[in-house]
């Protein structure tokens, strides 16, 4: 076996997904025509945050020359069943609204026609006649938490900071939008999407459908168009798209467009979080009380309601305090239901925790970064109170690296100095790679132990080696951008010795033939944990045969000639060996147990660290904020590829330097959008984003196979409050609210 | 029926006077490097080269560009623009990509570009993967 | 999103053009770079009958010095100080390859700057009915102008300014502005002669302030209380992204830094 001298997995390589990409050969969802003669989709949507629907009437509509067909909402209902989620609400939800409406964008009927042009023409002429109802707020979901001795600490506490932290509704708004071909044929649907996984969600559509799981073949497109988490929601419309393809006895495609994508595919939750914090004297953390709400929108949308759990293991963030306890709660609201979106849970908590340790700073008069070190969590591996556990790490080396590079204290002394600047720290725990089991801490033990046990978070992949000696890997990671298919040669390449350039990878995912489980997609930070992980096993089961067969000829043949054996002639082989030359392997990451009745969860596998610093000013006449540096610096174990990792991140920090200066999503008092297109929800442009510095640390992770922690989402987490500390440290006020625009800065500039 | 020369090759189509040009090219032409994202003229991902200037196909539409030399991301010649975009990570999904192409091959024909002008360039795309400072990088290295 | 059905003539001359507006009235809409009707074409929020391409009529394409075609793109028209400054505001890079100076004018965006740029400049346009209207004339309010419905733009007359500046603040680069200004001052000797200072963005259309400014020290100073009395003939309405009070404040701002430049 050739061993290369410099392993290629660590080597900033270019991609080998850009060439096509740059030459305008992507392959992205609208680009496909997977099935000849698929008809175009229209999709009509409610005007009104809740109404009741009293009719429909398509008669104009249907008599359009072109038009083929409308499905109506009442049919979906007659057709499918409710979309099952982590809780019971009691408002079951289909893939369109049947009697009432429940948010504005709420799909109401389908229009297919020859063109899209076309369906929207006809979607014009159905008569929709609603009657409009007063919004409304249900509370469906409430749990307690508590660990440790929660009101020892707080009678113990010196100094007790509450305050109430508002985290808006923002969405990831990948460039490319949703879309789906559907194909009904017989008793089964075939449906290409631009799917991003969890495939929990597949099950999930398959259900609603009544098919079983076999009979619903989803295809992903070689290339997605970035998703973010927001292209889970797709799984909404591959069965809305089946049901319309079942009816109208056609393939049906449709394209999402942006003002149906802002407004119906999926928002981060709107959280609310009320947060006491116990300290000592000294500055220790001695407990920490939350109260949420969570707006999780009309419906209890799979797998929500995980946004409030998947950081449950990281209630008490990055710091060694014992004492924490929690009291959730989940409404439902008429506005469009949450979903995945990068972060997920982390910026909601962070903004909580992170506000409250720079205010607890000014309140016991030590500086923030000082309290900060002091409650940091210092030996690993550590279980958090709520059962998280922090795998590796060195969180006061990152904190030492960052305030160095941004000489934390030469800004502090020109602070004192009279610049008028403000300075935010945020120290995060990022986790990755989620526990399929922690959706169940939203039942209580006594239902969870009534079910079955879920845990852990595997992936799959197949690698086959071609009678040529050609490699082909099969990733089921469905990557939107993220490299998976370049890092997945870099692996192979190591185990097999092989060029990675030779090497093809794919990662489209197709559930007839890949090897997947429930849990594989691109969320959580996934791909370099169990990812990674899937490739290293089914490289490493295939290095072991190749080196048998190795071993059985005596001597060192080469790959080619081994694939010759296993294709042309299998009797050359040790006796009893298979034959071909082809690897499925699963890795599922370890120390992910279903939570215990105590409700302790390790949500996620592994957990990486950042500390971020911002410095910025603040205009006093426009309230503008300029962010004068940034500072991150990463400890996500051993890094896979350093290019395609600092792409992640600054994407990462992009997203989180939007939700903090720039992005929210805005409904007015009636369930109106008021955000409904680019022009008023504000995705920054290269001009508006701030320069970012970036440092690493390298502690490997002991949780997984190649030592790699996920770190795509870290940035989204931390920016929004490292910002938002730093505009406060600025006007030296407490109040400050996301996102930071100039008006509301001016706002509390007149305070 | 409308005639345009694309990428050199005179190209003839249906186009009903309310399509797009970037329905035209996709859908008529086969042309699928020209992408969508919004069809409101923010994103600029679907930026082509009309008449020797990058514009957005979905604000015009293909009547308007009958008789008319369009370029599109298929008909870039492979070069530095496009290996600096690699080298410097420029693109991740790589949907935005064509039209930030064809706006920087429109900025880098009319001469030498700051880093001003560049980022000026890119205030009219949205990239939501990259955080915009790999392709200012790349455009400004393919500057030279 | 897609433009709903609508017939389409391109004509090649100013006449046709003119005449097909009269057959059409109402019905029609005109087509120059569509930088802002065709996303409304788009949104389906304008449903006209006819659209009338005037790109291909070749003397609206024309610039003599100060007076610009109605069709000459906005990357094109450079030159004049005042529109030099505020250019790089109006739009994107590639918007402004495409968008057309006559566009602008005849859409009358109350936070668009060109509109602003002339009004200030004491400009003028003329019509396919011969009539020459001035700029001040001209934007009567929002999306408004004194053309009538079968009236084309042909061209606008820019006179240079004096000393110039403009400043505008908008909540991301090229997004509309919140609140700008526009100015052009005679300075000598240390005085200010006369001067002509627009707002836009917190009115319905683009006006020119009575800041009384005649005679005042070219100053910070005087830059500074003339940005406040600005503000106090202001009362824009508060939106999405910004309370009253705020672009009431900004217009005290961008005016006091218009002038600044200027001075």
């Amino acid at each position: 076996m050739k061993v290369t001298a410099e392993p290629w997995v660590g080597r900033a390589l270019p991609r080998f997904e850009d060439e096509a990409l740059l030459r305008g050969e992507g392959r992205f969802m609208d680009d496909i025509e997977p099935v000849p003669h698929a008809r175009h989709a229209a999709i009509m949507r409610s005007p009104f945050a809740h109404a009741r629907i009293e009719s429909i009437d398509a008669t104009a509509a249907l008599e359009l020359p072109g038009v083929l067909g409308i499905l109506t909402g009442d049919e979906v209902m007659a057709m499918s069943r409710p979309f099952t989620a982590g809780v019971e609400s009691g408002v079951p939800y289909y893939a369109a609204a049947s009697g009432t409406a429940r948010y504005a964008g709420e799909p109401v009927a389908v229009v297919v026609a020859e063109s899209r042009y076309l369906a929207e023409d006809a979607a014009e002429l159905v008569v929709v006649d609603y009657e409009p109802l007063d919004v409304e707020q249900l509370p469906i979901h409430e749990r307690f938490f508590s660990y440790g001795a929660v009101d020892a600490a707080f009678e113990a506490a010196d100094v007790v900071v509450r305050g109430r932290y508002d985290v808006p509704r923002w969405t990831g708004a990948p460039v490319e939008c949703l879309g789906v071909i559907a194909d009904w044929r017989g008793d089964a649907l075939t449906a290409w999407a631009n799917f991003q996984g969890p495939f929990t969600l597949h099950s999930v559509a398959a259900a609603a459908l009544g098919l079983p799981g076999s009979k619903l073949r989803l295809i992903t497109p070689p290339d997605s168009g970035g998703s973010f988490g927001i292209k889970s929601s797709v799984f909404v419309y591959v069965v809305l798209m089946g049901l319309a393809s079942r009816k109208l006895g056609v393939p049906v495609r449709w394209t999402e467009d942006r003002l149906e994508h802002l407004a119906a595919s999926a928002h981060a939750t709107g959280r609310s979080t009320e947060l006491e914090a116990a300290f000592a004297a000294d500055g220790e953390l001695l407990g920490l009380r939350y109260a949420v709400e969570e707006d999780v929108g009309a419906y209890v949308r799979a797998p929500e309601p995980a946004t409030l759990y998947r950081m449950h293991g990281s209630l008490s963030g990055a710091y060694r305090v014992r004492n924490v306890a929690a009291h959730n709660r989940v409404l439902l609201t008429n506005r469009c239901p949450s979903g995945l979106n990068r972060g997920f849970g982390g910026p909601q908590l962070y903004f909580a925790i992170e506000r409250t340790m720079d205010r607890a700073a000014k309140q016991l008069g030590v500086d923030p970064a000082e309290l900060r070190r002091r409650n940091l969590v210092r030996e690993f591996p550590y279980t958090t109170p709520s059962g998280g556990i922090y795998d590796s790490g060195d969180f006061e080396a990152c904190l030492d690296d960052a305030l160095e590079l941004v000489r934390y204290d030469d800004r502090r002394a020109e602070q004192v100095a009279g610049e008028q600047i403000g300075i935010g720290i945020a120290c995060v725990v990022e986790p990755s790679v989620s526990n399929m089991g922690y959706i169940t801490l939203a039942l209580t033990p006594g239902a969870r132990a009534a079910g079955l046990p879920k845990s852990g978070n595997a992936e799959g992949c197949i690698i086959t080696i071609g009678p040529l000696g050609g490699v082909s890997v099969r990733l089921s990671t469905t990557p939107q951008g993220q490299g998976h298919r370049t890092v997945a040669a870099q692996i192979v390449a190591d185990r097999l010795g092989v060029d990675p350039a030779e090497i093809e990878v794919s990662g489209e995912m197709d559930t007839s033939t890949n090897a997947w489980s429930v849990a594989s997609g691109a969320y959580s930070s996934r791909f370099s944990g169990v990812g990674a992980g899937a490739v290293a096993a089914a490289a490493d089961k295939l290095a072991a045969k190749i080196a048998a067969i190795r071993e059985h000829a005596g001597e060192e043949i080469s790959l080619r000639r081994v694939a010759g054996m296993c294709h042309w002639n299998p009797e050359s082989l040790p006796e009893g060996m298979e034959a071909g030359l082809s690897a499925v392997a699963f890795f599922s990451a370890p120390h992910l147990e279903p939570p215990d009745a105590d409700d302790r969860v390790s949500s996620s596998a592994s957990h990486g660290f950042i500390v971020d610093v911002a410095v910025v000013n603040v205009d006093r006449d426009t309230g503008a904020v300029r962010v004068l540096d940034y500072v991150t610096v990463h400890d996500a174990g051993r890094l896979l590829n350093p290019l395609i990792v600092d792409g992640q991140i600054k994407g990462g920090f992009a997203h989180g330097a939007a939700a903090a200066l720039f992005e929210r999503i805005i409904y007015d008092a009636d369930g109106t959008l008021l955000t409904g297109t680019f022009i008023d929800y504000l995705c920054p442009t290269a001009p508006d984003l701030p320069p970012l510095t970036i440092a690493h640390r390298e502690t490997p992770s002991s949780a997984m196979p190649l030592g790699a922690k996920g770190l795509g989402e870290g940035n989204t987490m931390s920016a929004p409050v490292a910002i938002a500390n730093a505009v406060a440290d600025a006007l030296g006020t407490d109040g400050v609210e996301l996102p930071v625009t100039p008006p509301r800065v001016w706002e509390l500039l007149q305070q | 029926m409308i005639e345009v020369r694309v990428n050199g090759r005179l190209r003839r189509g249906e186009a009903e006077p309310r399509l797009l040009l970037s329905d035209f090219l996709r859908h008529e032409l086969g042309l699928t490097g020209t992408h969508v994202g919004c069809e409101h003229g923010v994103c600029g991902a679907c930026t082509v080269e009309l008449d020797g200037l990058a514009v957005r196909s979905c604000l015009t539409l293909a009547v308007q560009a009958d008789g008319c030399e369009i370029r599109t991301v298929e008909g870039l010649e492979w070069g530095r623009l496009q290996e600096a975009f690699r080298r410097h990570h420029a693109l991740q999904c790589g949907f935005c990509t064509p039209g930030i192409l064809m706006a920087a091959t429109d900025l880098l024909a009319r001469g030498p570009v700051t880093r001003e002008q560049v980022v000026d360039l890119l205030g009219g795309h949205l990239c939501r993967c990259t955080g915009y400072e790999p392709i200012v990088s790349a455009i400004l290295e393919a500057a030279g | 999103m897609k433009p709903p059905p609508f017939l389409y003539e391109r004509p090649d001359t100013l006449e046709e053009a003119a005449s097909l507006l009269a057959e059409h009235g109402d019905d029609a809409k005109v087509l120059a770079g569509g930088q802002s009707l065709v996303p409304m074409l788009n949104f389906r929020l304008v449903r006209p009958t006819v659209l009338v391409d005037i790109n291909r009529i070749a003397e609206l394409g024309e610039r003599e010095d100060g007076r610009v075609g109605a069709t000459v793109r906005q990357r094109d028209f450079t030159g004049n100080r005042l529109v030099d400054l505020a250019m790089p505001y109006v739009g994107h890079y590639v918007t402004r390859n495409r968008g057309t100076v006559g566009g602008s004018l005849a859409h009358a965006d109350a936070s668009a700057e060109l509109p602003l740029c002339l009004v200030v400049l004491g400009g003028e346009v003329s019509t396919s009915k011969g009539r020459r209207v001035a700029a001040e004339e001209l934007f009567i309010s929002h999306y408004t102008t004194a053309l009538a419905a079968d009236e084309l733009l042909v061209d606008a007359t820019w006179p240079e300014g004096d000393t110039v500046g403009f400043e505008e603040v908008a909540l991301r680069h090229g997004d509309f502005a919140l609140s700008m200004c526009a100015c052009s001052l005679r300075v000598e000797s240390g005085e200010i002669r006369s001067a002509r200072v627009g707002v836009g963005a917190v009115v319905e259309r683009p006006l020119l302030l009575e800041l009384e400014l005649e005679g005042a020290p070219a100053t910070a100073e005087t830059a500074r209380e003339a940005g406040e009395r600005a503000a106090a003939l202001v009362e824009p309405p508060g939106h999405l992204h910004a309370s009253s009070a705020y672009l009431k404040h900004l217009t005290s701002v961008v005016v006091t830094r218009a002038l600044e430049q200027a001075l």
